[in-house]
């Protein structure tokens, strides 16, 4: 999403408007956008999760499958999150291997739930050291409307809360289904990020497309079901004060609990 | 988090880490301004067991011309890690890490360099990374804009870069290789000193709200640290009898 001539006519009026307390959607500076969550959306992966957030809309699916382990981690499960933005979801977008922007997004989103420790892969071996069970966690960004960190990982965390998987174990040296009766994922956590730009002096909860193209940094910091904040990435090409990071905590922890809840409610809805 | 499970102590009980150093105190660190004849600007950082090389050129014509910005320079960074400098061989191509650190340098440099004053042209900042330990983004960062500035290139401030962490529950400066692995957590933190800004940020790990701001305190402990080092290094360049200018 590269800035044009347009985007610095809006920076200017966004800037205006944040001088009075406003934002150009009329949210305060604290308040996500409209998030739905729908767990339904690809019954054939073992979970999914379609997110609209604002106008960014992500489809997330989850696939569980047999997989050898990394080597330095045989009594481990794999968990492996990516995220891909479409052709289709916005006119800049093109064919071909991710640019940096999409590289960061897809780490950051697997960084987000993999340090949060939300799927338990411990629990996730098969035999150690030679078979166990992978999670992947795949988005596909369908439309853009700013702010995919979130709605990446709000369809991650969904997706993965409402899979089930078969049982396997090893039958003559090869992973095998046994029973019938899938299971859900053990999960520990519930990760949720909040992404904030920081635009002139002001810090502004899930920016959308327009306050995103014109924004002087960003933050984003995953807070995990107790509380805690387990991850955190600061990007773009302007700086934070002590103070303002400080703060941008405060916030994740008191925003992210409120997403969560409504997580939660989606994840329930799925089960 | 690697999160790995592991019989070192990480701390024991005089509060003394897994390689002698208290918690409080950074690794040895050993900054070199120039060195490279061909380069614009470079310098050499060794961090401990960390060895980098920093290489500036520009500003000068971008190619390809499309990525030329009439407003203003463009700033490039390629951090890449040599295969060697791993204990495993690391594939040469770069990797999405590699691809991400690029990008967060770059970022972390951006504010301090007046790309404005150098409309059309680019600055491109080359990091290799000889040998790794652990905390090289800092490493590599901070011997970037050292390089920078000894191309001459306009700049606000310095960028000094440190990270902080979490081993055995107890907030720690400058995380190591073994640290990173089977400690809690790692923020590498990058700072403005003068203009007191932060410009990288990242965390993996868990820490509560206290843990949270006292890491970031002590990150940027840590880059005023590595920011006296950087003005020495430059000193020992430019005013070779210890920063007295005649």
């Amino acid at each position: 999403m590269t800035s044009s001539v347009l985007d610095d006519l809006k920076r200017t009026q966004i800037l205006e408007l944040l001088e009075q307390g406003k934002r150009t959607d009329g949210r305060a500076m604290d308040e996500p956008r409209k998030l739905v969550i729908d767990t339904s959306a690809v019954p054939k992966a073992n979970g999914s999760a379609k997110v609209t957030l604002g106008d960014s809309v992500v489809v997330c699916g989850v696939k569980i499958q047999p997989d050898r382990p990394f080597p330095d981690m045989g009594d481990k499960g794999i968990f492996i999150c990516t995220a891909e933005l479409l052709p289709l979801s916005h006119p800049s977008v093109e064919t071909g291997p991710p640019g940096p922007d999409v590289v960061e997004l897809a780490r950051v989103v697997d960084r987000g739930i993999r340090e949060s420790h939300m799927v338990d892969l411990s629990q996730l071996v098969i035999e150690k050291n030679k078979s166990v069970v992978g999670v992947f966690a795949d988005n596909v960004v369908v439309d853009y409307d700013g702010n995919l960190f979130d709605a990446c990982a709000y369809a991650a965390t969904s997706a993965i809360m409402t899979s089930h998987s078969p049982k396997w174990e090893m039958v003559n040296d090869v992973p095998t289904i046994v029973g019938d009766q899938d299971t859900p994922v053990p999960i520990t956590t519930i990760p949720v990020s909040v992404t904030m730009a920081k635009i002139g002096n002001h810090i502004l909860v899930d920016p959308n497309a327009d306050e995103w193209a014109c924004m002087d940094a960003r933050i984003t910091i995953t807070t995990d079901s107790n509380q805690n904040i387990c991850a955190l990435q600061k990007g773009g090409t302007g700086g934070f004060t002590l103070d303002e990071v400080v703060k941008c905590g405060e916030i994740s922890v008191r925003i992210g609990a409120k997403i969560r809840e409504i997580i939660k409610q989606a994840a329930s809805n799925g089960q | 988090m690697g999160g790995r499970e592991s019989d070192m102590v990480l701390l024991d009980a005089n509060g003394i880490r897994c390689d002698g150093r208290r918690i409080d105190e950074p690794r040895r660190i050993m900054i070199k301004a120039g060195g490279l004849k061909n380069a614009d600007g470079s310098a050499y950082i060794e961090f401990g067991d960390n060895k980098i090389i920093a290489g500036v050129f520009g500003p000068r014509d971008v190619h390809p011309k499309h990525m030329s910005d009439t407003d203003t320079g463009i700033l490039r960074v390629r951090y890449h890690m040599e295969p060697f400098s791993v204990s495993e061989r690391k594939n040469p191509a770069p990797s999405r890490r590699e691809i991400e650190i690029s990008k967060v340098i770059k970022e972390a440099l951006a504010p301090a360099v007046m790309l404005e004053k150098f409309p059309r042209t680019a600055v491109d900042v080359f990091i290799e990374v000889i040998q790794a330990d652990g905390g090289t983004r800092c490493a590599a960062l901070s011997a970037a804009s050292v390089a920078l500035a000894d191309a001459g290139i306009p700049m606000r401030d310095m960028v000094a870069a440190c990270a902080a962490g979490k081993v055995a529950d107890t907030v720690i400066l400058d995380v190591n290789n073994e640290e990173d692995q089977a400690g809690q957590a790692d923020m590498p933190v990058g700072y403005m000193p003068n203009l007191e800004k932060i410009t990288l940020l990242q965390l993996d790990g868990v820490l509560s709200a206290e843990e949270y701001k006292k890491c970031v305190e002590t990150g940027i402990n840590g880059c005023k640290l590595v920011y006296e080092l950087q003005k020495k290094a430059l000193q020992e360049k430019y005013f070779q009898n210890g920063g007295q200018q005649n």
